[in-house]
């Protein structure tokens, strides 16, 4: 469905020229949900924008549904949809209207176009706020009329970028519901873009990890995870000497090479730490360290991040990946 | 042709839709002109104004204050398109196979045709102050501002597309560009009656050449030689709005 081989854009700007995105390699199979992760500024969404054909390559190529993204524009924005960062439903236009006239752009008859309204009102449970115009609306139900629009058409590739961003927790939880039951329903191909570690993680089957504008990893996020040799202990004792002694217990556990010490820190990683945690501080008790805290955690994909990159996803410039700012616009990466 | 015909058709349907619901905001938008009808217009056919008889002066006056009009609204709707563009929504048009001239196009016929509802007001205003319209002189003149209309405000979209993303050279540009083009087109005052620099100036402002064109048509002299030029003027105008703002938005696509 998407094909793109050594895609990049860069822009002039202040008389230098700054590259946003370094030659991206993507494939994408048809019904596949891939999200892209990576902080603000990353590149997802330059990448996005130009795989929806708003912003022409600069470099590389990429084929979407089957047309190239430089030569056959027309024949891409025929095939896929797009729901934008930004609430894309006009101000001054009343919610039924506007899917009218985006069906009319995709050149389905007056009476297709009302229908297929008509439907997909019914369908994100939007019926009653036809009449209404978005600014009426709360932001999840601002954010249910994007998600409509870029379906007017039927797309056998729908791309979204950072559709949850700005929603409370529920209205979170209520969008995702609604795409993957309309993807479960219709088979669409998904490609998405969020800096939400948690999104990225319950809903992907498959994550592209995006930092400085490069793929940096590509794979479901199960395997992502087990790269990273499994779950981790991580303790804290009272003094460095007895996370010495913790150390070489820890040893026992797993293998030297995956226990670290940082201070008064001890980490260990190890398959089923939450089973081998009680164990792990009853030796440690025997041994007489004093432990002061202790807990147990599988991989995150923020973990993932980590390894990669050195620095953490959510201390890279973002919004709080766990409690989403309540400002719907983010800056384009 | 026939994609480009139906996308013209669905941009005016989507541009003018709401005008029509709050029809008194295109009232509210001819509250400068009018004032300058009444006022101005006043002033001009008093008694020491010098300019002759109220019905001459009125068939004067009247071209002038269209042509104003015709200034003012289009050459600022660009806003619009700008105020879309940075709410997103012109981003989610142009992920559609919309034709990108017929999205410019339907949105300057919203313009020109809320101008001539307008242009009919101001006549019916101006009647009874003594103005004796030339009904064919009249669909004349608002043909002529129609057409210019469609251009000025394919200029307005230009600047706009020019001004994204912050928009702040948008307002500042067409200030710029309204009130020379305003100033030196003889609405309110002839330029005739100006030094040679002033006129000199006029003679490279294609808007005065439609001034007098709209002058001449609106007293139903079809054949006079200020008709042509002026028709030729807002063909110009037109096309290269058009052309030059499609371009634009491809281009920024």
């Amino acid at each position: 469905m998407i094909e793109a081989r050594g895609l990049g854009r860069s822009f002039r700007t202040g008389g230098q020229t700054v590259v946003a995105v370094h030659g991206i390699d993507l494939t994408v199979a048809e019904g596949e949900l891939v999200a892209l992760l990576g902080p603000n500024g990353a590149g997802k969404s330059t990448t996005l924008r130009m795989l929806t054909t708003l912003l022409p390559p600069t470099a590389g190529t990429a084929r979407v549904a089957g047309a190239d993204v430089r030569t056959a524009p027309e024949w891409v924005r025929t095939a896929i949809g797009y729901v934008g960062q930004h609430h894309a439903a006009g101000e001054n236009h009343r919610v039924r209207d506007e899917l009218v006239t985006q069906g009319r752009w995709y050149g389905l008859g007056p009476r297709r176009s009302r229908q297929r309204a008509d439907h997909l009102l019914d369908l994100l449970d939007l019926t009653a706020l036809a009449t209404r115009r978005p600014a009426t609306l709360s932001g999840g139900q601002r954010r249910r009329v994007d998600i409509a629009l870029g379906l007017m058409h039927q797309p056998r590739l729908l791309f979204l970028d950072e559709p949850s961003a700005g929603l409370d927790p529920r209205s979170r939880a209520d969008i995702w519901a609604q795409i993957l039951r309309l993807r479960r329903e219709h088979g669409i191909t998904v490609v998405l873009t969020t800096h939400y570690l948690d999104e990225a993680d319950r809903v992907a089957e498959r994550v592209v990890i995006v930092d400085a504008g490069r793929v940096i990893a590509d794979g479901t996020p199960a395997r992502l995870k087990a790269a990273l040799g499994g779950d981790q202990i991580r303790i804290t004792t009272e003094t460095p000497a007895d996370a010495g002694v913790a150390a070489s217990i820890g040893a026992r556990f797993t293998t030297p090479e995956r226990v670290g010490t940082d201070g008064t820190a001890v980490t260990l990683r190890l398959v089923r730490a939450d089973r081998e945690l009680p164990r792990f501080l009853r030796e440690l008790d025997h041994a007489g360290v004093t432990v002061t805290t202790a807990a147990s955690s599988r991989p995150s994909l923020d973990d993932v991040f980590l390894t990669l990159t050195g620095r953490r996803l959510r201390e890279s410039g973002d919004a709080d990946p766990v409690h989403p700012a309540t400002d719907p616009v983010h800056p384009a990466s | 042709m026939r994609k480009f015909l139906q996308d013209t058709v669905t941009s005016f349907h989507r541009e003018i839709r709401p005008e029509l619901r709050q029809p008194w905001g295109i009232v509210l938008a001819m509250a400068q002109p009018v004032l300058f009808l009444v006022l101005f217009g006043s002033v001009l056919t008093g008694p020491h104004s010098g300019f002759g008889g109220a019905e001459t002066t009125w068939q004067w006056f009247v071209p002038g204050i269209l042509i104003m009009m015709c200034l003012v609204g289009p050459l600022s709707c660009g806003h619009q398109l700008l105020s879309e563009s940075s709410g997103g929504q012109l981003e989610r048009i142009l992920v559609t196979p919309v034709h990108r001239a017929a999205l410019i196009t339907g949105r300057t016929l919203k313009e020109s045709v809320t101008l001539c509802a307008q242009a009919v007001l101001i006549i019916a205003i101006a009647t009874p102050f003594g103005l004796t319209p030339h009904i064919p002189g009249a669909l004349a003149t608002m043909l002529l501002l129609t057409v210019l209309g469609i251009g000025l405000s394919a200029f307005s979209h230009l600047l706009a597309i020019a001004a994204r993303p912050s928009g702040n050279l948008f307002w500042v540009a067409t200030q710029l560009l309204l009130f020379p083009l305003m100033l030196l087109s003889g609405v309110l005052l002839p330029i005739s009656a100006g030094p040679a620099w002033l006129r000199g100036l006029a003679a490279v402002n294609p808007v005065a050449y439609v001034v007098d064109a709209a002058r001449a048509l609106f007293a139903g002299q079809f054949l006079a030689p200020a008709v042509l030029p002026g028709v030729v003027a807002v063909a110009v105008v037109t096309a290269l709005g058009l052309g030059l703002a499609t371009r634009a938005l491809r281009r920024g696509s």
